[in-house]
């Protein structure tokens, strides 16, 4: 799937600025999370941004993501905003 | 017999029987300088450094300090500073509270001029290190009314104190506020400081404003005072109110404070002549809005208004809603200016506020106590010192006394904070003990603790949320999900105090 | 009826905490052109995943005539939205059309007539069609004036006292009596003055509004104290109230007021009723 770098979200509270660029194929999923509860939620942050994006069908990938204490639905709304601009499909009609 | 010459072999006698020598009258001149001129070659006045060394302070003694500047405070790392220039080892540092501005003492620490320190809290960088591990020896941290009775018990034993001052005399005669032109700074009650300066063995008095002797009315008096340090800055009082102490806008804050105004009204206590005390969030302090309201539609006035008092509790107070005012620390400079101007607003020690071992204790005739929490579990124990991230970052206050002492303590916290759950199912590390809590407020609803089930009912029947504790447990975790447990080693960073001096819990580094 | 912006995830988890009766959120003017898309998804996961209790969820999307009106709709039946709010209504044909399209989507996930519709007028013509859109659909549950836009299209500005608004705010307020629906007023968005707001309130509640928009949980409780139950509305709540009481005591699950079976909904707002009549004061605590 060709990828171009994009991103979603804010760095205000309770949100998670997400930023996705292209990665070789094949060479999976990278994620760089900086998480203000990354101690108590840094897997589960990874796991539902990994889920989504796999959703997507998005495998190969960087993702920097800013968390600032957002909840799981926010940080799917933003990486799926995210995935669909730097993918530019969209969720509602495919 | 009637000339003393003749009476001289009597006075031998006398002596003898009691013990004493006979009366010498050499060099016994009266001085007669003028008192003004006199009063400045007082012998307590001094150089920081000649107090230190007069002062006969050795390695591995015991220095103290109060933290009635907050934020502001310049006392700590100058006085730390000139005893880490001295070559000082080995100190242990015994302040009521340490907070941001203390990060120089992490040099002093790695440096070895620090090895031990006890505080009610810990604050900023120094408390990020030493929630890492920074030092050998584990924090041992009080409760204020703790501090006060481990003083004067023997248990915390001061060598010498380090006292900052807004103003002092040549004697050492020192309170929080300074009634002449030259005041450079104020901080109010001097509470937390007076138990040092009654049982330390030396006490420094460190002032940026030298009056002439008599400087009364003071709190503190020259008879406990060997040395009299003038000093350029002791502390910056525009940042006594700093921290947590603001009005709050958000609704959220808002929101917990109506609430927590509702059970205070609702509570049975809320009858005239009782007694208030409400902590520094925001919640707890727009809550007082609501509660003034409410004693003016019923005609209630509250006997007294005990803390922690801020301009909020001063202007009740003016206004006539609030009878006394008892402050062991002065939160804002409104607060300060009226206990220097007011008789009927009164300061007292960290003892007469908070002492367990003290039954005339102000938090013993305390009706009601507003709090707030960064934790709070099933059990209804709360934690205000460790963040849920594992690292040191609030103080103990006087929580842990007024929630024991009191008739009704309220706890105030919202249910999350971002994604951070404030109700769990055991709190990071134990402050308060859940006996001592009777009800915790959310913006999800209010528990109370089951052994107060007439609390409940009444609440209930005012038409509040009133709720399992477990369920607010609960439905944090819907909302944000399983926490992962924090990545604590083994070794201990800091030990907890209960108020009667038994051992309550151990905080352990956090690694990462 | 509380206004969150649809791109503000932090105001979204949490709003339904102050108890407002229920929850606009946003993908129309409090949302960037550049962020349609992010905040459709983000008010779509919410809805989805936020367990606002009983409050009611609008969702104010944008008009159809614009790239987004569509997908917004899509988004917003398929995440279970109780109600669609239409900006700028002007037509019942519009009111059609947007009909149309939820229709469309519900017939997809198998769920037909399950969203509402409520339709904001926002300038003279919706103002001169108010009644044909309030009867345009039988998904019609209310209809709102928005006066910011109203004003401007008016060729004149919002003052204090409304009279500006007076026309817009009765024929709406007939209109959706007419209609058997809801007639809500529009914002007051100076926060420094709560006295005014007050005096707002009491008006449109006199005019026979059934609430009030609001842009911030502080003007919740204003809004409560006005539109306090009437000692009517208490008098038959406190009925059922009892009824419950007694069937509990009877260990019957069955609840009848004069006779007659009491249906749940009936018993949910008598404890509401109760509810804002002791947050106002006007039942004190113990009595009942």
């Amino acid at each position: 799937m060709n990828l171009k770098p994009a991103h979603a979200g804010t760095l205000e509270s309770g949100d998670i600025l997400v930023q996705i660029s292209p990665a070789v194929d094949g060479e999976g999923l990278t994620v760089n999370l900086d998480s203000s509860v990354a101690f108590q939620f840094g897997n589960q942050i990874k796991k539902v941004i990994s889920e989504t994006l796999d959703g997507l069908g998005v495998r190969d990938a960087v993702v920097n993501a800013t968390d600032k204490g957002a909840l799981d639905c926010t940080i799917r709304a933003r990486v799926t905003a995210a995935a669909v601009r730097a993918t530019g499909k969209d969720v509602w009609k495919d | 017999m009637n000339t003393l010459k003749d009476r001289a072999a009597d006075i031998k006698a006398a002596a003898q029987t009691l013990d004493k020598e006979v009366y010498n009258y050499a060099g016994k001149d009266k001085v007669t300088t003028p008192r003004r001129e006199f009063q400045s070659r007082s012998p307590k006045l001094c150089s920081l450094e000649e107090a230190i060394r007069r002062s006969g302070l050795k390695d591995g003694m015991t220095i103290s300090f109060h933290h009635h500047f907050r934020g502001g405070d310049k006392v700590v790392n100058m006085v730390v500073g000139k005893l880490a220039e001295m070559g000082y080892k080995d100190l242990q540092l015994a302040a009521s509270s340490l907070s941001d501005v203390h990060a120089p003492l992490i040099e002093h620490i790695r440096n070895g001029v620090i090895t031990g320190i006890s505080t009610s809290g810990l604050r900023g960088e120094l408390a990020n290190e030493i929630s890492r591990g920074l030092m050998e020896k584990p924090v041992v941290f009080r409760s204020h009314g703790g501090r006060g009775s481990a003083i004067a018990s023997g248990d915390l034993h001061i060598d010498v104190a380090f006292l900052g001052a807004s103003s002092s005399d040549p004697l050492g005669n020192a309170c929080g506020y300074s009634r002449s032109e030259n005041a450079k700074s104020i901080c109010g009650s001097l509470g937390y400081a007076l138990p040092d300066a009654q049982y330390a063995d030396k006490v420094v008095i460190l002032t940026d404003d030298l009056v002439p002797y008599p400087n009364v009315p003071n709190s503190i008096s020259e008879d406990q005072v060997d040395f009299v340090v003038e000093v350029d800055s002791v502390g910056d009082s525009s940042k006594i109110s700093s921290g947590a102490i603001r009005d709050s806008k958000n609704p959220r804050d808002i929101l917990l404070a109506q609430l927590a105004a509702k059970v205070i009204i609702n509570s049975g206590y809320f009858k005239d002549g009782f007694s208030i005390q409400t902590g520094t969030g925001g919640a707890s302090l727009a809550a007082v809005k609501y509660i003034r309201n409410e004693m003016i539609e019923r005609g209630i006035k509250a006997s007294y208004a005990l803390g922690g008092i801020t301009a909020h509790m001063v202007k009740m107070h003016q206004e006539g809603l609030i009878d006394r005012l008892i402050d062991v620390q002065s939160f804002d400079k409104v607060a300060a200016e009226s206990l220097k101007n007011d008789m009927t607003h009164k300061e007292v020690s960290a003892c007469e506020y908070a002492s367990a071992d003290e039954p005339g204790s102000a938090v013993h005739y305390l009706d009601i106590v507003i709090l707030s929490a960064l934790e709070a579990d099933v059990n209804f124990n709360v934690n205000v010192l460790v963040g849920s991230d594992g690292i040191i970052r609030g103080a103990i206050g006087g929580h842990p006394d007024t929630a024991a002492d009191s008739a009704l303590s309220i706890i105030v916290c919202p249910l999350l904070r971002g994604r951070i759950p404030c109700v769990v199912d055991e709190v990071t590390t134990l402050i308060t003990p859940g006996s001592t809590v009777d009800v915790i407020v959310t913006e999800y609803g209010i528990a109370v603790n089951p052994r107060r089930p007439e609390l409940a009912d009444s609440l209930r029947e005012a038409g509040l949320k009133v709720v399992d504790i477990r369920s607010l447990k609960e439905k944090a975790k819907s909302i944000i999900g399983e926490p992962d447990s924090l990545p604590f080693g083994d070794k201990t960073v800091g030990i907890v105090m209960n108020r009667d001096g038994s051992v309550q819990d151990v905080i352990k580094n956090i690694e990462a | 009826m509380m206004f969150v912006p649809g791109n503000n995830p932090g105001m979204m988890a949490d709003a339904h905490i102050y108890g407002p009766d229920s929850i606009m959120l946003d993908l129309e003017d409090s949302v960037t052109m550049t962020e349609k898309d992010t905040a459709r998804l983000l008010v779509y996961n919410a809805l989805k995943t936020i367990d606002y209790g009983d409050t009611e969820m609008v969702v104010r999307i944008n008009p159809l005539n614009t790239p987004y009106g569509k997908k917004d709709i899509e988004a917003m039946v398929k995440a279970g939205v109780h109600v669609i709010r239409m900006p700028k209504t002007e037509t019942a044909e519009e009111v059609v059309e947007v009909e149309r399209e939820i229709e469309k989507v519900e017939k997809e996930i198998g769920c037909v007539g399950r969203t509402k519709i409520m339709a904001a007028i926002e300038s003279a013509l919706g103002v001169v069609n108010a009644y044909a859109i309030a009867t345009a659909s039988p998904r019609m549950m209310g209809i709102a004036l928005g006066a910011e836009d109203y004003c401007a299209n008016l060729k004149t500005q919002r003052t204090p006292g409304g009279d500006e608004l007076r026309l817009a705010r009765e024929t709406i307020v007939v209109a959706a009596r007419a209609a058997g629906i809801d007639a809500l007023d529009t914002v007051y968005s100076n926060l420094n003055d709560m006295e005014t707001f007050r005096q707002e309130v009491e008006f449109i509640h006199r005019l026979g509004f059934d609430g009030k928009s609001i842009i911030n949980p502080r003007q919740i409780e204003i809004v409560n104290e006005v539109f306090a139950p009437s000692e009517k509305a208490i008098e038959k709540a406190r009925t059922i109230i009892a009824a419950i009481k007694e069937a509990e005591k009877k260990g019957s699950g069955v609840i009848a007021v004069n006779g007659k079976m009491v249906d749940r909904p009936v018993v949910i707002r008598a404890q509401r009723v109760i509810e804002l009549a002791k947050a106002s004061g006007i039942i004190k605590e113990g009595e009942l």
